[in-house]
């Protein structure tokens, strides 16, 4: 088995046994992964395309990364795990800003590049020039540190990652809460990326970056607007359990989706767990029991 | 002194083409994207990887359309019998040199431009044969990361001592002052990235000396994808719901 990566949790007797046995349910029968320089089986007659991952070594297709083979259609292409998250337009990201430069904001993304939000791609610019004014004023709109909601724009001829953050209320800086960070791979491509929890109030962000938001419910129609209002203590507890949830099951290695976070919250509460003894070693035993129950009645 | 006793065996109760344990693990510095220990022996080393990530020093940087790989190696001042008074000298700059061009001949800069991988090494235990293990984490640490690669680059050390060729040397042997051949290949393209060597061997004892040496890193090459392959399956079975 191997080493749990984040937290070298102590599991004491009982619970070696139980967290091995319930990981031993996960194991699947097929086995679709492959390492680097794996020679990748495929059906000579068929003219396959090859994608990400494979190279053409003399006449023979070798991968080169490690990760699982996938075929679709005509394309053999190999998905990788553990890499940084490889931009591709449309997508839904969420940031940090960590410098402000001349004329545009650098922000963090987990990814080969960082991404560059200008001006011009404010929700409430139109298309004007960049005045003096407007760049003097950059810091009272973005700050480093501030957290931002966008979308992957087109790549630019010299290679930089454009973001933009579109003219919805949707997008743009967040605040009251919390980010985390997660490797990519563990955020599904879906359509729907924003999920407000009604009954606690919550807005929950899953970045295809691996960047998770979870935070008050954003009321204001205009994203730049910050509310100064202080967030209840009730609230507060649910974006710090629903952020430990997150936490343990990004440990563990498990694919994140709404249901499945929301699940592991809800496990929280009805097994009387408090907030900081969910990262410890007992719930997550109980999340990987949980997880193998839920994947062999699927 | 004798190194190789009348019964063919060494110090350490090896035969002469044995190699030491290989002790490799992946995952373990959490915040690099890569990252592997490295043991042959008694010689322990550390890799992390990062990136691809946005270049921090532009000028560095001198083809636009690749990755910049920088590499950097160094001992930690606990890791030989004497404390080691500086952390940087003439040999870390010269193995920091070397790795980085075998492990940049292996990565397909090509497809990560406008981007720079940082591969950091750090010998905890040095028992000789420390580039070789060192290149090995590498490898082990970049796969890791999911960084698109060749080959695996492996790599192992031999020498000639008593007239005998002996794979995978100690400090011990490699302080004896006989030849020490030290060989980097690319297993499943069969090609050769590293090859150094100290003091003087004639040409026929020099060739058998390198046939041993790349016997020993395509054992070197099976574990690392015993292992490779069984992280990848654990992280895709934990993942896949």
């Amino acid at each position: 088995m191997g080493k749990l990566r984040e937290v070298e949790l102590l599991l004491n007797q009982t619970q070696k046994v139980r967290f091995e046995r319930a990981m031993e349910r996960l194991q699947s029968r097929t086995n679709n992964s492959v390492i680097v320089a794996d020679s990748i089986p495929f059906n000579h007659d068929e003219a396959f395309l090859k994608g990400h991952g494979t190279s053409l070594v003399d006449g023979e297709s070798l991968t080169t990364v490690c990760g699982v083979v996938n075929h679709v259609d005509k394309l053999v292409y190999v998905r990788t795990l553990r890499a940084r998250y490889k931009a591709e337009v449309g997508d839904i990201v969420v940031g940090r800003v960590i410098e402000v430069a001349q004329s545009r904001w650098r922000v963090e993304l987990n990814s080969t590049q960082d991404g560059l939000l200008t001006s011009m791609n404010m929700p409430d610019a139109v298309q004007k020039r960049n005045t003096s004014v407007d760049e003097l004023n950059m810091r009272n709109i973005l700050v480093e540190d501030d957290v931002v909601c966008a979308q992957v724009g087109e790549s630019q001829r010299d290679g930089s990652l454009q973001l933009l953050l579109a003219r919805s209320h949707k997008y743009g800086k967040l605040h009251k809460g919390q980010l985390l960070k997660v490797d990519p791979y563990l955020v599904r491509r879906s359509n729907l990326h924003f999920h407000f929890i009604e009954s606690l109030g919550i807005d929950l962000i899953l970045g295809r970056n691996g960047f998770i938001w979870v935070g008050e419910h954003a009321q204001s129609n205009d994203p730049m607007v910050v509310d100064n209002e202080i967030i209840s203590s009730k609230t507060r507890q649910s974006i710090l359990r629903i952020g430990n949830a997150i936490r343990v099951l990004s440990t563990l290695g498990f694919t994140l989706t709404p249901a499945v976070i929301m699940e592991t919250f809800n496990l929280s509460h009805t097994e009387n767990v408090q907030i900081h003894d969910m990262l410890g070693s007992e719930f997550h035993v109980l999340v990987t029991e949980r997880e193998a129950e839920r994947r062999t009645r699927a | 002194m004798e190194y190789v006793n009348p019964e063919g065996l060494r110090l350490d109760g090896r035969r002469f083409n044995e190699m030491r344990q290989i002790v490799a693990e992946v995952g373990v510095v959490s915040k690099a994207d890569g990252s592997a220990v490295f043991e042959m022996g008694n010689t322990k080393v550390i890799a992390a990887v990062y990136g691809p990530r946005e270049i921090q020093n532009k000028s560095l940087q001198k083809k636009n359309d690749h990755a910049l790989v920088l590499c950097e190696y160094s001992m930690a001042q606990f890791s030989t019998g004497d404390r080691r008074r500086q952390k940087f000298d003439r040999r870390s700059t010269e193995l920091s040199l070397v790795i980085r061009q075998t492990m940049e001949a292996c990565i397909l800069t090509e497809l990560l431009p406008h981007s720079q991988i940082d591969i950091f090494l750090q010998v905890l235990q040095a028992d000789g044969g420390t580039r070789s293990a060192c290149i090995n984490a590498a490898t082990l640490a970049l796969a890791d990361a999911g960084i698109p690669m060749r080959d695996l680059a492996v790599s192992c050390s031999a020498g000639y001592l008593n007239s005998t060729p002996l794979l995978d040397l100690n400090y011990v042997e490699d302080s004896a002052g006989g030849a020490d051949v030290t060989v980097g290949i690319l297993p499943k393209l069969d090609k050769v990235t590293l090859l150094q060597m100290d003091a003087k061997l004639p040409m026929e004892t020099f060739e058998t000396v390198f046939a041993l040496a790349s016997e020993g890193c395509k054992a070197i090459a099976e574990r690392i994808r015993e292992v490779l392959q069984e992280n990848t399956k654990q992280l895709e079975y934990r993942r896949a719901a």
